[in-house]
C-alpha cells in the first residue's frame, strides 16, 4: 500500500533530520542594529563559514527569549539595569551606537527642510498639535508651506528599544511622558508598525506622516528627516558627524555592565536623538558565550567601515579595550 | 496484526480528536489563570493594554480586541450573505451545467487561496482603493471587513449551494408547473427545504471569519484603539496574537491566552451552534471543507 | 408583471454575484501573476533567504508539511475508519464526529498558541518539530472527515461479500472497503496537503523562521508562508520583490494541487 510506504518513508527521514544539528548562534531582538548586524553576520559567514542568525523582532522580544533562553544571545537598545540583570543572570555590553531620526512624508517638503523645535515634537507625539500647520511647528519653519492636514503619527506595534530611546528623549523635553517600550501614545491619528521596517513602510506610504526611525532606514529608503533642536537650542541636521558628536560624551564602564542611555547629549554640534544598543547573552552557557564573543570580537575588528558606512557609530577603542576586560573578567572570551 | 488490534487502534485514533480539544481547552484555561485571577471579567470591558516597564505586570484588557473581532466579522457577514446567496443561486438555478462546473470550480479555488495571500492582495491593491473611495488610511477595520467577506464568500457559497441541491426535484417541478416564477421557486421551495443547511452555512462562515488571522493582520491596523470612523485602524484577537505573543511576558502572555481562550470557547459555540442546524436535514451535510 | 420583473432583478443579482464573484478570483491571480513572475529570478530558487532568495524557505515547508501529513494521514485515517467500520451509528461516534469537526474550524492562531505551550516553552526553543504538529492538528480533523465520508460511500454490499468469503473484519477493511474508497482519500489527502501548506498562524510561534538552509528540525525552521509575513512588512524594494515571488510560488503550488486533486476525481467517476 503506498500509504505504508510513505509513512515508513516519512518516519525514516524524520529520524534521520534528529540526527542533524545546525551549528549556528542564534539571536533574536532589536530591529536598531538590524541593518548592520545584517552586514556583519553575512561577512562573518563570508570570511569563516560561521553562522549567526540574527532576527530583528524588537527589543521587547529580544529580552524575554533571552530570559527565557530561547536564544544564544539578545539585542536590546534598551539596557537593562544592574539589578535586573542579575535577576536574570545575564551579561550586557554594548555593540555599536545608532541614532534615531524622524522620517515624515510631506508633499514639496525635501530632506532637512523641516525643523522641529523640542516642544514641536513633543506636541505632535503628545496629540497637541493635531494639524501640520499648527503655529507650534510653522513658528520654526517660516519660509516652508505646511498642509492643512491631520499628522499622523507612525510608531511601533511592539515592545521596541527605539521607542524607549526616543521616549527618553521626549521625557527631557516633557517629564510627563512615559519612558517605555510601548506607551500608551496620546496622538490622534497613530499607525503602528512592527520594527523599524514597518514605521519606515508606513512613512513611506502614509501622506502627511511623521514617525521616529533608526538612521540606516531612512537612508536605504531615502526618506526625507527633519532637523531637530538638541539640548543647547541649535537645530541639527541628522549626519554622521553630528551623530559622533554626539557620542563623543557618552561614558561606559564595566562596573555596572555598561548600562548607559546616551540620549539628548550636552555639545554645540551633537544630534540628540542617539543610542547604544547592547547584546544580552545568560551567564551560565559559557562555551557558547565565547562563541558570540568570538563573533563580537570579529565585527569590533572588522566591522566598524560597514558600520560607518550604513550611518553607525562604531564604539571607540577604549571601550571595546573595557569589554574585552570585562569578557575575559568572566571568563568568556 | 490481529483484528482486536487494529480496532483497538482506530478507537484510539478517535478518541485523538477528544483528547485534543479538551487538550486545548485546558492548557488555554490554564496559562490564562494568571490573568483570570489578576482581572477577573473586568478584562471583557478594559481598554487599556500597558506592560510594566519591567514586563512583570501591567493592566491588560480585552475590550478592543474582542471588539475589533466581532465588528470585523459583522461587516464581513454583511458583505458576504447576500453575495455567497446570490452565487449559490446562480450555480443551482440558473446557470447551465457547462456554465455551473467552471463557475463552481473556480469559487472553490477562491477558497483554496492561502489567508496570507488575501493579505498581500489586499494590503497592496485593495487598501488603496478602499482609502480612495471611503477616505482613512487604507488600513482599518473597514479594509480588513471586506477581504474578510471575500475570503468567506467561497465557503459559504458552497455549502448553501449543495444545501440547496437536495431540493427533491420534483417539490420545484411541481411549483412551476402551478406558474411560479424561477425566484417564487426558490423563495417558497427551494430555501425553506434547505433552511437549516443556508443557517448552517451562515453560522459556520461567521466561525470562520472569527479566527481569520494572516489577512486582517496585515489590513486593520494593528493598534490598541477604540474606533471613531470605520476606516479607522483597531486591532482583534487573533492579529493581537499573531504580533504581539512572541515579545509577551509572565501577565501579559496569560493574557493573550485568556484572549485566546475567549475566542476559542466562542468558536467552539458557533460551530455546535452551526452543526445543531445542519443536523436535522442530510447527515452526509456535515462534511464540511 | 410585478413578479416577473422582481424574478428578473433577483435572477440578475444572482448572477452579478457570481460574476463579482469570479472577478475577485481572477484580479487576485492577475496581480499574483504579474507581481510575481516579474520578481522571479533564477537567484530566487538557488539562494537562501539570507541572501534573497527562497529556495530554503521552500524545502522548509515542505518538509514540515510532509511531517504532518505522515502522522496525520494514519492517524485521521484510522479516527475515520473508527467512525464509519465500527462505530458507526453509536451516540460515541456521533460525538467525536462533532469534536473533529470543531477542531477543523478552530482558529488555527489558537492551535499555534496551543502548541507553544506543549512543544516550544517547555523546550526552551521554537523549533520545527512543534511546527509540524501544529499542521498536523490542523489536518487531522480533515482527513478523518474525508474517510468518513468516502468510506459511507462504499456499497454496503462489497463488505457483506467480504464476509461471505470469510475474512477477517479488519482485513475487510483494509483490502476492500479502503481500497474502494482509495481515489475519494487520496483527493482528500491532497487537499488538506494544499491546505496547509499555506498555513501561516500556526507557525508563527512554532518554528518562527529561519534564513540560512537547514534541514534542523530542533530549532527554529525555514518557513515560506512565515517569511512572506515578515517580507512584506519590509519597506526596501528587494524584499517586497521577494514576498510577491514567493507568493506566487505559495499560489500556484496549492492551486496545482487542488486541480489535480479535482480532476483525480472526475477522470474515477
Amino acid at each position: 500500500m503506498t500509504f505504508k510506504n510513505l509513512v515508513t518513508a516519512a518516519l525514516i527521514t524524520s529520524v534521520a533530520l534528529t540526527a542533524v544539528h545546525a551549528d549556528e548562534l542564534k539571536g533574536r531582538g532589536a530591529s536598531f542594529p538590524g541593518p548592520v548586524y545584517k552586514a556583519w553576520t553575512a561577512a562573518y559567514f563570508k570570511a569563516t563559514g560561521k553562522k549567526v542568525n540574527y532576527t530583528p523582532t524588537g527589543s521587547g522580544d529580544g529580552i524575554k527569549s533571552i530570559k527565557k533562553r530561547m536564544v544564544d544571545f539578545a539585542g536590546s537598545d534598551k539596557p537593562l539595569k544592574p539589578e535586573k540583570l542579575r535577576k536574570a543572570k545575564l551579561y550586557m555590553f554594548p555593540s555599536v551606537v545608532g541614532s534615531i531620526v524622524l522620517a515624515y512624508n510631506l508633499d514639496g517638503v525635501k530632506d532637512g527642510d523641516l525643523k522641529l523645535s523640542r516642544t514641536a515634537i513633543d506636541a505632535i507625539f503628545s496629540g497637541k498639535a493635531v494639524f501640520w500647520d499648527d503655529a507650534i511647528i510653522t513658528k520654526e519653519n517660516v519660509g516652508l508651506t505646511l498642509p492643512h492636514a491631520p499628522i499622523t503619527t507612525c510608531v511601533r506595534a511592539d515592545k521596541s528599544g527605539t521607542t524607549f530611546n526616543f521616549t527618553y528623549f521626549l521625557n527631557k523635553i516633557n517629564p510627563d511622558v512615559k519612558v517605555s517600550k510601548k506607551p500608551t501614545w496620546k496622538a490622534a491619528k497613530v499607525v503602528a508598525g512592527k520594527s523599524n521596517s514597518g514605521v519606515s513602510a508606513n512613512i513611506q506610504q502614509i501622506k502627511n506622516s511623521i514617525g521616529y526611525i533608526e538612521y540606516s532606514y531612512k537612508i536605504k529608503l531615502g526618506l526625507p528627516a527633519a532637523q531637530v533642536e538638541n539640548k543647547e537650542g541649535h537645530f541639527i541636521n541628522p549626519t554622521v558627524p553630528s551623530f559622533q558628536d554626539a557620542a563623543k560624551y557618552a561614558t561606559w564602564t564595566a562596573d555596572n555592565d555598561f548600562y548607559a542611555v546616551i540620549g539628548d547629549p550636552a555639545g554645540a554640534t551633537s544630534y540628540p536623538i542617539v543610542a547604544a544598543t547592547f547584546l544580552l547573552l545568560p551567564i551560565e552557557k559559557s562555551e557558547m558565550n565565547k562563541k558570540v564573543t568570538a563573533f563580537m570580537e570579529w565585527a569590533y575588528i572588522n566591522g566598524d567601515k560597514a558600520a560607518a558606512e550604513l550611518g553607525y557609530v562604531p564604539l571607540p577603542a577604549s571601550t571595546k579595550e573595557a569589554i574585552r576586560a570585562y569578557w575575559e573578567a568572566k571568563k568568556i572570551k | 496484526m490481529g483484528s482486536k488490534l487494529f480496532r483497538n487502534f482506530s478507537f484510539f485514533s478517535a478518541t485523538l480528536s477528544f483528547f485534543l480539544l479538551v487538550g486545548v481547552f485546558a492548557i488555554l484555561f490554564s496559562y490564562a489563570q494568571e490573568a483570570l485571577h489578576e482581572f477577573g471579567f473586568n478584562f471583557l470591558w478594559t481598554e487599556q493594554w500597558e506592560p510594566d516597564e519591567d514586563d512583570e505586570g501591567g493592566i491588560f484588557g480585552g475590550y478592543i480586541p474582542i471588539l475589533g473581532t466581532l465588528l470585523s466579522t459583522i461587516i464581513a457577514m454583511l458583505i458576504a450573505t447576500p453575495l455567497a446567496m446570490g452565487i449559490a443561486i446562480f450555480l443551482t438555478e440558473i446557470a447551465s451545467v457547462n456554465v455551473a462546473k467552471p463557475v463552481s470550480i473556480a469559487i472553490e479555488l477562491l477558497a483554496a487561496i492561502p489567508s496570507i495571500i488575501y493579505g498581500m492582495w489586499g494590503l497592496f491593491y485593495f487598501a488603496p482603493i478602499v482609502q480612495f473611495v471611503f477616505g482613512g488610511n487604507g488600513v482599518g477595520l473597514l479594509t480588513a471587513g471586506m477581504v474578510l467577506a471575500i475570503m468567506i464568500i467561497p465557503f459559504m457559497a458552497a455549502i448553501t449551494r449543495d444545501s440547496m441541491n437536495t431540493t427533491p426535484a420534483v417539490l420545484k417541478e411541481s411549483a412551476y408547473a402551478m406558474g411560479a416564477t424561477k425566484f417564487e421557486v426558490i423563495k417558497d421551495v427551494v430555501m425553506p427545504y434547505s433552511k437549516g443547511g443556508i443557517i448552517g452555512s451562515i453560522i459556520l462562515a461567521l466561525g470562520r471569519a472569527l479566527g481569520e488571522t494572516m489577512a486582517v493582520a496585515f489590513l486593520i491596523g494593528s493598534v490598541m484603539h477604540t474606533i471613531g470612523n470605520m476606516t479607522d485602524p483597531t486591532t482583534s484577537i487573533p492579529v493581537l496574537l499573531a504580533n504581539n505573543f512572541a515579545e509577551a511576558e509572565d501577565l501579559e502572555m496569560s493574557s493573550m491566552y485568556f484572549l485566546a481562550l475567549i475566542l476559542f470557547v466562542v468558536s467552539f459555540a458557533i460551530i455546535s451552534t452551526a452543526k445543531f442546524y445542519f443536523l436535522g436535514r442530510n447527515p452526509s451535510m456535515k462534511k464540511v471543507k | 408583471m410585478n413578479r416577473l420583473l422582481l424574478n428578473k432583478i433577483i435572477l440578475m443579482l444572482s448572477t452579478l454575484s457570481a460574476v463579482i464573484g469570479i472577478s475577485f478570483l481572477f484580479w487576485i491571480l492577475a496581480t499574483l501573476s504579474y507581481k510575481g513572475i516579474t520578481s522571479i529570478h533564477w537567484s530566487t530558487f538557488t539562494n537562501d533567504l539570507v541572501e534573497g532568495g527562497i529556495r530554503n524557505l521552500l524545502v522548509g515547508q515542505f518538509t514540515m508539511a510532509l511531517m504532518a501529513t505522515a502522522v496525520a494521514v494514519p492517524v485521521g485515517m484510522m479516527a475515520g475508519i473508527y467512525l464509519r467500520e465500527y462505530g458507526d451509528g453509536s451516540k460515541l461516534a456521533a460525538i467525536i464526529r462533532n469534536l473533529s469537526d470543531v477542531m477543523m474550524s478552530a482558529p488555527s492562531i489558537v492551535i499555534g498558541v496551543f502548541v507553544y505551550a506543549l512543544l516550544v516553552d517547555p523546550f526552551g526553543g521554537y523549533n520545527g518539530w512543534a511546527g509540524s504538529v501544529a499542521l498536523a492538528i490542523m489536518m487531522i480533523p480533515i482527513i478523518i472527515s474525508t474517510t468518513d465520508n468516502m468510506l459511507a460511500l462504499v456499497p454496503t454490499e462489497l463488505r457483506e461479500a467480504g464476509m461471505a468469503l470469510g475474512g477477517s473484519k479488519h482485513k475487510i477493511i483494509l483490502q476492500i472497503v479502503v481500497r474502494a474508497a482509495k481515489v475519494g482519500i487520496t483527493t482528500g489527502v491532497l487537499l488538506s496537503f494544499a491546505r496547509i501548506i499555506g498555513e501561516t498562524a500556526p507557525l508563527l510561534f512554532t518554528s518562527a523562521n529561519n534564513q540560512f538552509f537547514t534541514m534542523d528540525l530542533s530549532g527554529q525552521f525555514p518557513s515560506l508562508t512565515v517569511s512572506i509575513y515578515n517580507l512584506a512588512t519590509y519597506p526596501d524594494p528587494e524584499s517586497r520583490e521577494l514576498a510577491w515571488a514567493a507568493s506566487f510560488i505559495l499560489t500556484a503550488s496549492v492551486l496545482c494541487i487542488n486541480l489535480i486533486g479535482r480532476f483525480s476525481i472526475r477522470n474515477k467517476k
